[in-house]
């Protein structure tokens, strides 16, 4: 196959920008601003270079680059996209320089330093939507600890160093397993085939094979790595530290892109690679999912704090994705697709939101907020047009994926009751209820806290940050099929995996 | 005593090093500054044999009636051992000012140890083996004492001389009674009578009896006792090369002497015992370094966790495992040459500098120190691109390849813990905020030390395909 270069370009032109950043001197913020500025908008449009050639009727993988990487293991180097792994990589090239743009003025010391770390993390979270080879799968998804650790870390608040180290502990714990995991697959490979290989396109064939029980866990391996990022309940409880003590750009990011690694991990690797144990298992995870999103959304509405708020309801919606994912069918899939990038989308705009008032006056209790409207006006609006979008509203992006997934999951043989879908309507309730009532208790009411009256609105810099998501909020909300269209291949294909597992030794005795 | 100008050239590290010395001592004799003179002259020299060995990788030959081997997986360690050695020089030539120590014999005793490694990775007969082990042992014991006028130094000499000597007679009596039963002390001779063997009560106690001695020297629980002390009293530069020279030399007499083993699989009958010191010493070394404050026994400890990693590979007792040992010894050598190359630029006289809260709040002084120590620390950690990782994916897979997938999940579990303290380190220097300054002097050759191992342990991470073929090329 003719390899396709644009990927790998997209892949490391971040990086190449944080390594050239590393040589620049410390005082020279606006330049180091700038390029980090520039490289990262160089990977948006590539992004969209690959969007614009991208084939939505061909459900095999696009722009496939493929090369030995290391001889002795026989792993490649091995990248290529489909239409799930297409709409994250935009999501995350879209997200990316907003989130420069809205750190512009808040992150005042270690400019070099952070702007390095964003880069590299950007690198680090394309190469895992891309990677098709397992061992390049598990070096971008470790690797992209560091840089997040050292956001938290460096530029967090208060409880940053317990919520930096609590982070990368847990994902560690999670993703060494997935290690064994892996390493397990590719050695059942070569007994079977005769070649060691961590190469996804040649294990789809074979890990299906083996026998349920071992299936089982090595599906808990790669589950476990993923519920915790994701985090499916309960194995969130890293989820509100490290948002509440994150920098702004930290939260957008990791609400935005890192929590969407765990599902799309779930998606990619699980369900076609372990078909046997999924159909298993999906009712039990569902389970889990829906306590998520009631449990989530419970704990959501008690909050003081406007950041755990969003972070709670973090939980909650992607409660909704994973019981989407493993309820199996094409409306559920898709709509938990659709549902990723929404709630990178308008989670990802409550935390910028949030960040800009806090930027003001550096307190994020909603009792020390109330009456703004008038005061900040685009601000109040911005924040009505996030929460209901985060809320499903019809007509808004966030009612598309939640529809999807309520729909696939009622009519779901898989999971076969109606319950899970009864259960998981009342997320939405209750996310009306957290949300508005946040709402109405930060922007309506009189204007008590003195303070407030000189609260300015949004810059035009701010604005330009929330404009360029608000649009595709809205165009997601009435027109979803631009971008339904080109995960419904790949969607299908999973599905088709997961019911009908190639079983490579009956097709060698043929 | 040679047959053919071949076989001269293939013994030719060891005759250099042995000229090397003795010029050593020559000019410390008769220079005045032969401090300057024997470390940059010592420098070399390692250079020059390090690159030899790896240029002479393909020349395998048995010579001097079958008690020496060269070529092959012995160059790669005779490589090792004199790049870490090189590295250790470089390091030392600032250090051994502020340590108050400069003894031009300092250089030589290194380099004797250094022979003595060599020694110990090219042995084909027992006799060699328990040479080599000595040359460098006692080259060591001085080591860690140079400074007459410590203390601490003093006392680490000491029980590293009393638990050395302990181990020895493992050692001994353990050849004694190999010897006896198999009537030869030919490690060849010794593996073909093996598996006839094995059902011997005093062979196989002999083979124990040895391994147990050698456990000692690899720092494995339950016979570490020596090791935090030890490294906390040597001067910061002979930890290094303790941790990691001495290390990687005992870890290559087990491979020559049980190398029939491993590739003839008969290695299943020390398996269980392997595997046993190889859990406890991963699980004692990332527990207790938890609790340390001082970098100096938190790396010493991380040491007997690492150990525990590097028996996994022995305990799959497949080829993949040996080469797995033999690249993550490489990754491990550099991370903590890094490692303990850092303290030592740090450590001030009167040995300050060396609790780890000293090292809060480096990044905003020292960020590249800092830096370079987060690598260190990433590495060690075993967190991608860089080389720790990768020795330990190859050294878990080589146990699953074995079937001992357990040995793999308890790996990654002390992985786990070990994390904790490696980013400690990281946490201090970044996240910590201090008006405290530490007082550095400036170290090129130091930082030349430090730039040289950082680049390998990227590039063996990045790109390990290449040096992973040269070690396979050879088992």
């Amino acid at each position: 196959m003719e390899n396709n270069f644009l990927l790998t370009y997209l892949i490391f032109i971040p990086l190449v920008g944080s390594l050239i950043i590393l040589f620049v001197k410390n005082d020279k913020i606006p330049l180091i601003k700038n390029l980090g500025l520039f490289f990262s908008l160089v990977a948006f449009i590539i992004s969209i270079v690959i969007y614009s050639q991208f084939d939505n009727h061909n459900s095999d993988f696009q722009f496939v680059h493929k090369f030995k990487w290391i001889e002795g293991i026989n792993v490649f180097y091995f990248v290529g996209i489909d239409g799930i792994s297409l709409l994250l990589i935009l999501l995350t090239a879209f997200i990316t320089p907003l989130t420069l743009i809205s750190s512009w003025s808040n992150i005042e010391h270690k400019v070099k330093e952070f702007t390095f770390f964003m880069l590299l993390l950007e690198t680090g979270m394309l190469g895992v939507f891309a990677s098709l080879d397992l061992f390049l799968f598990y070096i971008f998804w470790e690797a992209m600890l560091i840089p997040m650790y050292f956001i938290i870390g460096i530029w967090g608040g208060k409880e940053r160093i317990y919520a930096a180290i609590k982070f990368f502990l847990y994902t560690m714990l999670g993703s060494l397993l997935m290690l064994v995991a892996i390493i397990w697959l590719a050695v059942y490979a070569g007994k079977i085939t005769g070649g060691f290989t961590t190469d996804f396109t040649e294990l789809i064939n074979i890990a299906p094979t083996i026998a349920r029980d071992l299936q089982i866990w090595m599906f808990l391996a790669f589950a476990l790595s993923f519920a915790i990022k994701v985090p499916l309940f309960p194995f969130h409880t890293w989820l509100p530290d490290a948002h509440v003590q994150a920098p702004t750009a930290g939260s957008v990011i990791l609400a935005g892109v890192l929590l969407k690694m765990g599902t799309y991990g779930l998606l990619r690797f699980n369900l076609p690679l372990f078909p046997d144990a999924t159909l298993i298992i999906a009712p039990y995870i569902s389970v889990l999912a829906v306590i998520g999103i009631i449990y989530g959304a419970l704990v959501a509405m008690v909050q003081t704090d406007m950041k755990k708020l969003v972070a709670y309801s973090s939980v909650s919606h992607l409660g909704f994705v994973v019981l989407g994912i493993f309820a199996i069918t094409t409306e559920s899939i898709q709509g938990a697709v659709i549902q990723m990038v929404n709630h990178g989308l308008s989670t990802g705009a409550l935390f910028l939101l949030v960040g800009v008032v806090y930027e003001r006056t550096h307190t994020r209790e909603i009792a020390d907020y109330g009456g703004i409207a008038k005061v900040v006006p685009f601000f109040s609006f911005a924040l009505l047009f996030a929460s209901l979008s985060s809320i499903g509203l019809p007509g808004l992006n966030g009612f598309v994926g939640e529809f999807l997934i309520l729909l696939g999951s009622f009519k779901s043989g898989v999971l076969n009751s109606w319950w899970f879908t009864v259960f998981a309507s009342s997320g939405v309730i209750f996310a009306a209820v957290y949300l508005l009532w946040m709402y109405q208790r930060v922007v309506f009411g009189e204007l008590k806290n003195p303070k407030l009256e000189k609260l300015t609105d949004m810059n035009p810099r701010e604005i330009f940050v929330m404009i360029p998501i608000l649009i595709f909020i809205v165009w997601i909300g009435i027109y979803p099929s631009t971008f339904l269209n080109l995960s419904e291949k790949a969607t299908k294909k999973v599905i088709y995996q997961v019911n009908n597992p190639v079983n490579i030794l009956n097709n060698q005795s043929k | 005593m040679f047959n053919n100008l071949q076989e001269f050239y293939s013994f030719l590290p060891m005759i250099i090093i042995a000229a090397g010395i003795l010029v050593s001592v020559t000019v410390e004799l008769f220079a005045k500054k032969s401090v300057v003179y024997l470390s940059w002259f010592s420098v070399l020299l390692f250079f020059v044999i390090g690159m030899f060995s790896l240029y002479n990788i393909e020349s395998k030959s048995v010579i001097l009636q079958n008690m020496v081997a060269t070529g092959g997986y012995v160059n790669i360690f005779y490589a090792l051992f004199n790049f870490t050695a090189m590295i250790v020089c470089l390091l030392s030539i600032e250090y051994l000012k502020k340590y108050d120590a400069p003894f031009g014999e300092y250089y030589i005793l290194i380099q004797t140890s250094v022979l003595g490694m060599m020694l110990m990775a090219a042995a084909k007969d027992l006799f060699v083996i328990f040479l080599g082990l000595e040359l460098m042992s006692v080259a060591f014991y001085v080591l860690a004492g140079i400074n007459r006028k410590r203390g601490s130094a003093i006392e680490a000499s000491l029980k590293y001389f009393l638990l050395g000597a302990f181990a020895t007679g493992f050692i001994v009596y353990g050849i004694a009674l190999i010897y006896g039963t198999a009537q030869t002390t030919s490690l060849d001779l010794i593996a073909s009578k093996f598996i006839e063997l094995s059902g011997n009560l005093l062979f196989i106690s002999g083979v124990l009896l040895f391994l147990i001695g050698f456990s000692f020297k690899i720092a494995a629980f339950p016979f570490h006792m020596w090791v935090p002390d030890v490294y906390q009293g040597s001067p910061s530069t002979i930890s290094a090369l303790f941790s990691t020279g001495g290390k990687t030399a005992a870890f290559a007499a087990i491979i020559v002497s049980l190398f029939a083993l491993f590739t003839s699989g008969a290695s299943k009958i020390i398996t269980p015992y392997l595997s046993v010191i190889s859990v406890l010493s991963m699980f004692f070394g990332s527990i207790v370094a938890l609790s340390q404050t001082n970098i100096k026994r938190m790396l010493a400890y991380s040491s007997i966790s690492n150990a525990g990693y590097l028996i996994i590979g022995l305990a799959a007792g497949n080829t993949e495992g040996i080469a797995g040992v033999i690249f993550y010894l490489t990754a491990y050598t550099l991370m903590n040459l890094g490692a303990f190359g850092i303290v030592s630029i740090i450590e001030s006289k009167e040995e300050k500098n060396l609790e780890i809260s000293d090292y809060a709040g480096l990044s905003n002084n020292e960020p590249l120190l800092a830096g370079l120590l987060s690598i260190f620390m990433f590495s060690l950690a075993g967190i991608p691109p860089f080389a720790g990782f990768f020795g330990k994916y190859y050294i878990f897979m080589a146990a699953i390849k074995s079937e001992m997938t357990f040995l793999a999940i308890l790996g990654v579990l002390s992985s786990v813990i070990s994390v904790y303290f490696y980013l400690r380190i990281v946490v201090l220097m970044y996240f910590k905020k201090t008006d405290y300054n530490l007082e550095i002097s400036k170290n090129n050759s130091g930082m030349l030390a430090l730039f040289i191992s950082v680049l390998l342990i990227i590039i063996l991470g990045i790109l390990p395909g290449s040096f992973l073929n040269i070690i396979n090329s050879t088992l």
